[in-house]
């Protein structure tokens, strides 16, 4: 991803604090590079789990079909654990439909500082994935 | 999103005057869909998000929802977690 991506995602960690924030990655289908990201309203409105808007996340996905892309990954933030997906995010990840291709990125807000990781989640468990930032 | 059972294709044309008869056409073409789309009783399943123009059928009229030629319809897995 470029380096305003990683700002970007990091930016809506920090504005939906005290809620969990998400977004969409959009990039080629089945790839790793992040063309854009889209911040997506959490309408759980929770500190503890995030949903993503189903009107944002449907105009998201049509546009990105229109310009030949496709999501490639989800973002959400926690505001008080782990950068590490969760019970919840691996059971929601393993429904049928989710793309294995799909990259998790969990911004973590719970050290005091944004933390950014990017992880696959397959059935074979929880694999975490470098994050690379070009300019 | 679908295109893993739609053949690799992100994007399919489908006939239909309602979201009901769009979502049998669509199984009827890729008949791989049929268990992630819909229930035992025909109804979209509850982590399936079907969209007409960026409104969730949920809202409508759900499966007896009209759509016109052009709509725009999306069918997105519900992305949610903790």
């Amino acid at each position: 991803m470029q380096r305003r991506h990683w700002l970007e995602m990091l930016g809506v960690a920090w504005d939906a604090y005290p809620l969990e924030g998400c977004g969409l990655l959009i990039g080629e289908s089945g790839g790793d590079v992040v063309e854009r990201f889209v911040p997506i309203r959490n309408e759980a409105e929770s500190s503890r789990i995030y949903r993503l808007d189903g009107q944002q996340y449907a105009k998201a996905a049509l546009r990105a079909d229109a310009d030949g892309l496709d999501i490639i990954g989800v973002m959400h933030s926690h505001t008080h654990t782990a950068a590490y997906p969760s019970p919840t995010d691996v059971a929601e990840a393993s429904k049928p439909l989710i793309p294995p291709t799909w990259h998790w990125v969990i911004v973590s807000l719970g050290w005091g500082y944004p933390e950014l990781h990017s992880y696959r989640i397959l059935d074979n468990g929880i694999a975490e994935e470098q994050v690379g930032l070009a300019q | 999103m679908l295109r893993p059972a739609a053949g690799g294709q992100s994007s399919v044309e489908a006939a239909g005057d309602t979201i009901g008869d769009v979502v049998k056409s669509l199984i009827a073409a890729h008949p791989g869909l049929e268990t992630n789309l819909v229930d035992e009783n025909g109804d979209v399943r509850r982590f399936v998000n079907v969209y007409v123009n960026d409104e969730d059928i949920r809202f409508l009229d759900k499966l007896d929802t009209k759509v016109a030629d052009g709509d725009e319809v999306a069918i997105l897995p519900a992305v949610a977690g903790g």
